[in-house]
């Protein structure tokens, strides 16, 4: 099976603090792999850096086969984050937002409205992102997520200010991913239920992976 | 998805915000007509000044306008890390930047016609020659859109992107100033064969910007 992600001595800096000091990390296509550490371990760097946010100041880095210095764009094409933000904008609605998402990556328009079923937002179709509550903003970021239909997906603290219908659908849609050809890479503080649904855990300590990073059989391919 | 496409993508979505939100009409428009009363209050009418120096005043109230617009437009890439999501998306920098460009040039046509009614009527203007003044407006407006669009990246990131703006765009913009005040004065005064090579001048201008502003926005996006 070929590799989703592949960094090798990765270094970002974030300013000239460098939140990442050396990361390397491998993750098969349809693998949920959990990010853990400490607060400031990198585990967000990490995550900013494999979707292109955070540019690399040295080592490499290749998303489903896209370099992430030389082709940033095809890998983004292929890949969705949920951050800390939820991406969208206050004056569009949940539909409008969904809308834009699923056809700025090429798909088509109506991908939006299974993924705001998914996610139980289907009465909040016509509801401006500016007038919903915070965890209803969380389930709309996870709907634009899947709106581009991606074949990684990157979450950032999914379960942070969800109720627990909330946290179920984040499950559900984590514990799907494989079966729908789909590789996660997550990164939580909340480690009994992320462990419960990842294949394998990578810790990262001042920037560094330091356990998990690669498993025996990927290291001899 | 072609360049084309998603370029009304991104056009579409930024003049839905603003349909929504409705800043370009409750601020800019009113900011815009304030602007042409002051210049009528500070040079009163009955001196029969204004007539001459309309055109010159109008396109000053469209800049400063347009200074509004140009920071709205990256104001609502601001909040819930909008921003990101652009770069996310998948859209080409040219299309984004053609997409934006657009929507201000859309916002700032709307706000040239209100105001152009407004200033023929407390300034007592005619106009001789429609269709140069339209090709004026066109071409000024590509012009000062495309410069914005290019010069609002810039400063998109920064936290002092609202002062920085104006400081960056407005000694840009002084040759669309000069030459769509000039096309106007030939249209106001009845001799159109004067404006043209202004005209010209203009749209050279919102070719060079158009053409900058789609290869340099994408690595701006990314890098400021």
């Amino acid at each position: 099976m070929s590799l989703a992600v592949r960094l090798r001595s990765a270094v970002c800096l974030l300013g000239r603090y460098p939140a990442l000091a050396g990361a390397d990390l491998d993750v098969r296509e349809g693998e949920i792999v959990l990010l853990s550490g400490a607060n400031g371990a990198g585990k967000t760097t990490l995550l900013r850096a494999v979707a292109g946010l955070v540019p690399l100041y040295s080592g490499t880095g290749e998303v489903l086969g896209h370099d992430l210095v030389r082709d940033r764009r095809g890998a983004r094409r292929r890949l969705a984050l949920v951050g800390h933000e939820t991406f969208c904008y206050d004056d569009l609605t949940v539909g409008e937002n969904l809308r834009f998402a699923s056809r700025a990556a090429g798909r088509p328009a109506d991908a939006g409205d299974a993924a705001i079923e998914r996610v139980g937002l289907t009465r909040q179709n016509g509801v401006t992102h500016g007038r919903l509550s915070a965890g209803q903003r969380r389930r709309l970021a996870l709907a634009v997520a899947l709106a581009r239909q991606p074949d990684l997906l990157l979450l950032d603290e999914p379960h942070a200010g969800l109720d627990a219908a909330g946290r179920a659908v984040v499950d559900a849609v984590i514990s799907a991913a494989p079966s729908e050809g789909r590789t996660v890479v997550l990164a939580s503080h909340e480690l009994d239920r992320a462990r419960a649904l990842a294949g394998r855990e990578v810790v990262l300590s001042a920037g560094r992976t330091v356990a998990g990073v690669v498993e025996p059989e990927l290291a001899r391919a | 998805m072609s360049l084309l496409r998603e370029t009304a993508l991104v056009a579409g979505k930024d003049l839905r915000i603003e349909a929504r939100s409705r800043v370009a009409l409750y601020q800019i428009l009113p900011f815009g007509g304030v602007v042409i009363l002051l210049f009528a209050f500070a040079l009163d009418p009955d001196r029969g000044i204004l007539p001459r120096v309309a055109p010159g005043l109008f396109w000053v109230a469209v800049l400063l306008a347009a200074l509004l617009a140009v920071s709205r437009s990256f104001a609502v890439e601001a909040g819930n890390g909008a921003r990101d999501g652009l770069r996310l998306s998948g859209l080409d920098g040219s299309s984004i930047f053609l997409g934006k460009a657009a929507a201000v040039a859309l916002e700032l046509l709307a706000l040239e016609i209100v105001l152009g009614v407004a200033v023929a009527l407390l300034y007592d203007v005619e106009v001789h020659a429609p269709v140069l003044v339209a090709l004026t407006v066109v071409t000024a407006t590509v012009g000062v859109a495309t410069t914005g669009t290019l010069y609002g990246v810039l400063a998109a990131g920064l936290r002092v992107r609202e002062t920085l703006v104006p400081v960056l765009l407005l000694p840009v913009v002084a040759p669309v100033m000069l030459g769509a005040t000039r096309a106007s004065e030939a249209a106001v005064e009845g001799v159109p064969s004067e404006g043209w090579p202004w005209v010209a001048l203009l749209a050279l201008v919102a070719a060079l910007y158009t053409g900058m502003g789609m290869l340099a926005f994408g690595p701006l996006l990314e890098e400021t």
